[in-house]
C-alpha cells in the first residue's frame, strides 16, 4: 500500500480524481484466456481500495500475461523479459507514493526472472507480484515452463518435461516473502480478495495464480484445477503460523490450497533505506549546490 | 617541466595503496600537480602491487616514465622495478628483510637501507607500522616536509584510536630523521608552491558529478574497475540524499535505474564490460521507451573476465552496438578526473534533454588512478531542475508524440490526467502496442517507420548538443595524433616532450565518442597533415568508427592491449618511427 505521501502535489482532492478502471485498448487473450479472471481482479481491487489511477504504475515484462497494464487505465511499463521485478522496485525506490504492482506469467517470473523474484522478497519491498500462472509458455506457442508438471509433453518436450516444477508458494516462504497467498482465476471473487490485501499489505505481497492457458496446456485446465482447489479459509489455516504455511505449500495432487498461506509484518526495504525517510526521492531536492564541505575529502 | 615521481611496491596486503595514497596526497597539499597510479592484481593477498606518485610544478596527465625513488617492501620490487630507476635515484629498503647494495642497481641508482621493521618494534608488534618508517624516509627524499606528511598520516586514520596515530607519527618521523642524517634529499626534490590542491579518482569525480548532476539513485553490482563509484555514493548517501542500492545482478541494476528514472529521478548505474554486456537489453529497452538513464562503463581488459585490474579501450565496439536494433544513444569519453566530473553532468543533462541512455566511457587507467584539480575545477553549483516542473497537456496527452526535435514531452507516475504506458514493444503516439494486433498491416507499417525516425532523429541532435571534438597544441603541426578517452593524458605528455626535442605536434581528441557530428570531424580534420591514432585496444576500434562515421582514413596508428596504460615515452617513440 502506498504510504501517505502523495505521489506529487495535486489541487484536485484525490477523492475526486478517477480510480483504475478498464482502458480503451481490449485484451489481446485467446478468449477464454485464465488471464481475463485476473485482470478482472486487479482492476476490482484497485478500485476497492479508491487508489487513484494516476498513483498507480502496472509493471510487467514479456509474455502474454505480461500485456496486463495495457488494458488498464494506470500508468505501466510494459519492460522486457523478466525484469518487471527490478523495474518495479526502482519505481517504488524513484517514488515510494506510488502504488506500484508487478505482473507477469511463470516464465517470466520464476525462469528468466527467478533471480529478481528471490531477492525482492528478501528486501520485502513494498509492492505487490501478481503472477499469472499457466504452467506453460503460451506467446512461444507452448513449450515447457518452470512450473510445468513433471512428465508433461509440450513442443520443447515432446517426450515428457524430465525436471521437477518449482513451488513458487515454498519458494516466496523460503526467500522472506512477508505476504504469500495463491489464488484460482475461475474465482475472482477470491482472488480480488487476496490481491486486494495483497496491494494493501505493507511489504512484498506476493500471489501466485493458477490461470490457465486454454491453447497450449490441455493437463492444468479451468476444470482439473476446479476439481482440486480448496480454500484456506474454510480449512482453518492459520496465516501467521509459517510452519503450517509450508506443510500446505507442499500439498500438491487431489487437493490443492488456494488462499493466503502466509503474512507477517516486519519494516520494508523503504523503512529501512534511511534516505528515503525524507519523502518519496522524485519530490526531494538533488544536487549539491552550496555543499563546498563535501570536497574536504579531497584535500 | 620539473617533477619527482616516487614508486612503492610490495605484496598485496602490504598497504602500498595507503603508503602511495600519503605520498600523493601529502604532494597535491603542497601544490603540486600530481598523477597516481594504482597498480595491481586480481587477488586480496600476495602477488605484486605498486602505486607511482609523479609530482610536478606543471599538470602531469600521466603517470609519466620511470621515477626517482622507489621504495621496495620486498626484493620483486626491486627485480620489477630498478630498471625504471632515473640516474640519481634511490631505493629505499630494509636489510632486515634483503640486503641491497648499489651493484644491485642501475648506474647511478644507490640503496638507502632503512631499519623499518626495527624502528616498528620500538613501538608495536604489529609488522604494519614499518610502512610509517618507510614512507618518513621516501617524504625525506621527495622532499615533503615531516609535518605535512604528519597531518596527512593523522587524517588518514580518522577517528581511530589515539595509539595507532600516534605510533604512526613516531615512526614516520624516525625514518625520516634517520634519512636525513644518511643522505639528502633528491635532486628533483620539489617545494610548497601553494594552496592545496584536490585529489580525486575518476571514479570519485564522476559520483561527485553524478550527485552535483542531481543523480538521486544509483544501482550497481560490484564488478572492479566501476565499484569505487559505488564506494563514494554509499558513504555519502546518507548525507547527500541519494538512494544506492546494490542489486543482485547488473541485469537488475540497470533496470531499477530505469524504473526510478520513469518515476522522476535522475538515476545511474556504473558497471564494466562484463556488467554492460549484460545490461545490454535493459539498454536497448531505456532507448525505446526513451527514459534517460547513465550508465558508466568502466572498461578493463577483455575478452570475456580478461584481466580485471588492467586497462584498456575494448569496450567501444560493444558501447556502440549494445541491444538489439537501433536507438539513439550518447557515448562520452572524458580523460581524467575534471573532465569526468564535467562529463558525468553533461551526461545527464543530455540523457534528461534527448530522453535517451547515455554512455559514460571509463577505463581502469581513468577510473582508478588520481589527478589533483583545482577547486576551480568543480563547481558544485549545477543548475537542477525538478523534472515535475514542466507539466504536458493534459488534453490529448502523447507520450510518444511525434515532434520535430524527436523529444517528447515527459510526464511522471504520480501526476493525474497522463497516465500512459511505456512499452519496449513498438507502440504509437500514446504508447498503445503496434507489435501484437497491428504489425504488419499498411497503415502501422508507415507507423512504426515514423516512430523509428522519430526516435532515431534525436541522435541528429545529440551530434550537435554534445561536446565537439578538441584540437591542442600548436596549429599546422606536421602530426597530429588522433586519440580518446584516458588515452589522451599520456599524448599530451608526450606532445610536451616531443616539443622539448624540438619536434612540434598537436592532437585532436573526442570528449564525445558517438554520435558525431561529421561536419564537425572533417573540419577538424582539414587542420591536419600526417594522423597518428592512438588508443588502447587491439583493433583500432575508434579509427574504424571514424573512418565510418566520416570517410576519414588515419595515415597511422599505436595501439596497445597488454593491459598497461600508454606511457609517454612509448608515443614519443612512435611519433619519431612515423614522422
Amino acid at each position: 500500500m502506498a504510504d501517505s505521501t502523495a505521489a506529487t502535489p495535486t489541487t484536485t482532492p484525490l477523492t475526486q480524481l478517477p480510480v483504475v478502471g478498464k482502458s480503451d485498448v481490449k485484451p489481446t487473450w485467446c478468449p477464454g484466456c485464465g488471464d481475463f479472471g485476473v485482470v478482472a481482479a486487479v482492476e476490482s481491487s484497485l478500485k476497492r481500495l479508491k487508489i487513484p489511477s494516476h498513483n498507480v504504475v502496472i509493471v510487467s515484462g514479456i509474455g502474454c500475461s505480461s500485456n496486463l497494464p495495457h488494458f488498464l487505465s494506470s500508468y505501466g511499463f510494459h519492460g522486457i523479459h523478466g525484469r518487471a521485478i527490478p523495474l518495479a522496485e526502482g519505481i517504488r525506490w524513484g517514488n515510494h507514493g506510488l502504488t506500484v504492482i508487478a505482473t507477469g506469467g511463470d516464465g517470466d517470473g520464476f525462469g528468466i526472472g527467478a533471480g529478481h523474484f528471490i531477492h525482492a522478497m528478501r528486501r520485502n519491498v513494498d509492492l505487490t507480484y501478481v503472477t499469472m500462472d499457466n504452467q506453460i509458455y503460451g506467446l512461444t506457442t507452448g513449450q515447457a515452463s518452470p512450473t510445468s508438471t513433471m512428465g508433461q509433453k509440450t513442443k520443447s518436450t515432446p517426450t515428457g518435461v524430465i525436471e521437477s516444477p518449482i513451488d513458487p508458494i515454498a519458494l516466496a516462504l523460503a526467500s522472506g516473502a512477508t505476504y504469500v497467498a495463491r489464488g484460482f482465476s475461475g474465482d475472482v471473487k477470491h482472488l480480488t480478495d487476496l490481491v486486494a490485501n495483497g496491494i494493501a499489505h505493507k511489504g512484498f505481497a506476493f500471489v501466485d495464480v493458477f490461470s490457465p492457458c486454454v491453447t497450449y496446456n490441455k493437463l492444468n485446465t479451468f476444470d482439473f484445477f476446479r476439481q482440486r482447489v480448496y480454500k484456506l479459509e474454510s480449512a482453518g489455516h492459520n496465516p501467521s503460523d509459517i510452519v503450517a504455511a509450508w506443510q500446505r505449500s507442499l500439498e500438491w495432487g487431489d487437493k490443492i490450497p488456494i488462499g493466503l498461506f502466509y503474512s507477517v509484518e516486519r519494516p520494508t526495504y523503504e523503512d529501512l533505506e534511511e534516505v528515503l525517510a525524507a519523502g518519496p526521492l522524485a519530490t526531494q531536492p538533488a544536487g549539491l549546490k552550496g555543499r563546498e564541505s563535501l570536497l574536504d575529502e579531497f584535500v | 617541466m620539473n617533477e619527482i615521481a616516487v614508486r612503492v611496491g610490495g605484496q598485496a596486503g602490504d598497504g602500498i595503496a595507503s603508503i602511495g595514497e600519503s605520498v600523493a596526497r601529502s604532494f597535491s597539499r603542497m601544490g603540486l600537480h600530481l598523477f597516481g597510479l594504482n597498480a595491481y592484481q586480481s587477488v586480496i593477498r600476495g602477488g605484486h602491487v605498486w602505486f607511482q606518485a609523479r609530482a610536478s610544478e606543471g599538470r602531469p596527465y600521466s603517470p609519466g616514465d620511470g621515477a626517482d625513488i622507489l621504495y621496495a617492501l620486498d626484493r620483486a620490487t626491486v627485480d620489477i622495478h630498478s630498471a625504471g630507476i632515473r640516474p640519481g635515484g634511490t631505493v629505499i629498503h630494509d636489510p632486515e628483510k634483503f640486503p641491497l647494495t648499489a651493484a644491485d642497481l642501475p648506474a647511478g641508482v644507490r640503496p638507502l637501507a632503512v631499519p623499518t621493521l626495527e624502528i616498528a618494534r620500538k613501538y608495536t608488534s604489529q609488522s604494519i607500522l614499518q610502512n610509517a618508517a618507510g614512507v618518513g624516509a621516501t617524504a625525506f627524499l621527495a622532499g615533503i616536509p615531516l609535518d605535512l606528511l604528519h597531518g596527512v598520516l593523522t587524517d588518514s586514520f580518522g577517528r581511530k584510536a589515539g595509539d595507532v596515530v600516534d605510533w604512526n607519527l613516531g615512526a614516520s618521523a624516525d625514518g625520516y630523521h634517520l634519512a636525513e642524517k644518511l643522505t639528502h634529499p633528491h635532486d628533483h626534490a620539489l617545494s610548497k608552491r601553494g594552496n592545496a590542491k584536490l585529489l580525486m579518482t575518476g571514479n570519485q569525480a564522476i559520483a561527485l558529478g553524478a550527485a552535483a548532476a542531481g543523480c538521486k539513485f544509483l544501482a550497481q553490482y560490484p564488478m572492479t574497475p566501476a565499484s569505487t563509484v559505488m564506494h563514494w555514493m554509499a558513504a555519502h548517501s546518507h548525507s547527500i540524499g541519494v538512494v544506492v542500492k546494490q542489486a543482485e545482478d547488473e541485469l537488475a541494476a540497470i533496470h531499477m535505474a530505469i524504473g526510478a528514472s520513469f518515476s522522476g529521478v535522475r538515476a545511474m548505474t556504473a558497471t564494466s564490460g562484463g556488467g554492460f554486456a549484460l545490461m545490454t537489453e535493459g539498454l536497448g529497452m531505456a532507448g525505446m521507451t526513451e527514459t534517460p538513464v547513465v550508465v558508466v562503463e568502466a572498461q578493463r581488459a577483455g575478452p570475456s573476465t580478461g584481466l580485471p585490474t588492467k586497462t584498456e579501450q575494448g569496450d567501444l565496439n560493444q558501447m556502440l552496438g549494445a541491444g538489439q536494433g537501433e536507438f539513439p544513444r550518447a557515448i562520452l569519453a572524458p580523460s581524467n578526473p575534471a573532465e569526468a566530473y564535467r562529463a558525468t553532468i553533461n551526461a545527464f543533462d543530455l540523457a534528461e534533454r534527448w530522453q535517451t541512455p547515455v554512455l559514460l566511457a571509463s577505463d581502469f587507467h581513468l577510473s582508478e588512478s588520481m589527478m589533483t584539480v583545482d577547486r576551480e575545477e568543480i563547481d558544485l553549483n549545477v543548475p537542477v531542475e525538478s523534472l515535475f516542473t514542466v507539466t504536458p497537456n493534459g488534453h490529448d496527452y502523447r507520450r510518444f508524440q511525434y515532434t520535430e526535435s524527436g523529444v517528447s514531452p515527459r510526464a511522471f507516475p504520480g501526476q493525474p490526467g497522463l497516465n500512459y504506458i511505456a512499452g519496449s514493444d513498438e507502440h504509437d503516439e500514446r504508447g498503445h502496442l503496434i507489435s501484437d494486433t497491428r504489425a504488419g498491416i499498411p497503415l502501422w507499417i508507415s507507423e512504426r517507420q515514423r516512430m523509428m525516425d522519430k526516435r532515431m532523429k534525436k541522435l541528429r541532435g545529440i551530434a550537435k548538443d554534445a561536446p565537439p571534438p578538441v584540437f591542442e597544441g600548436p596549429a599546422g603541426a606536421p602530426l597530429t595524433f588522433v586519440t580518446w578517452g584516458s588515452t589522451v593524458g599520456a599524448v599530451r605528455d608526450a606532445v610536451v616532450l616531443l616539443k622539448e626535442r624540438g619536434k612540434a605536434t598537436n592532437l585532436l581528441h573526442f570528449p564525445t565518442v558517438y554520435p558525431l557530428d561529421a561536419d564537425a570531424v572533417r573540419a577538424a580534420f582539414a587542420r591536419t597533415k600526417h594522423t597518428l591514432l592512438v588508443e588502447a585496444n587491439y583493433s583500432g576500434q575508434f579509427g574504424r568508427l571514424l573512418r565510418a562515421e566520416t570517410g576519414i582514413y588515419l595515415s597511422d596508428h599505436f595501439l596497445k592491449y597488454d593491459g598497461e596504460p600508454f606511457f609517454p615515452h612509448e608515443i614519443v617513440a612512435r611519433a619519431l618511427e612515423v614522422s
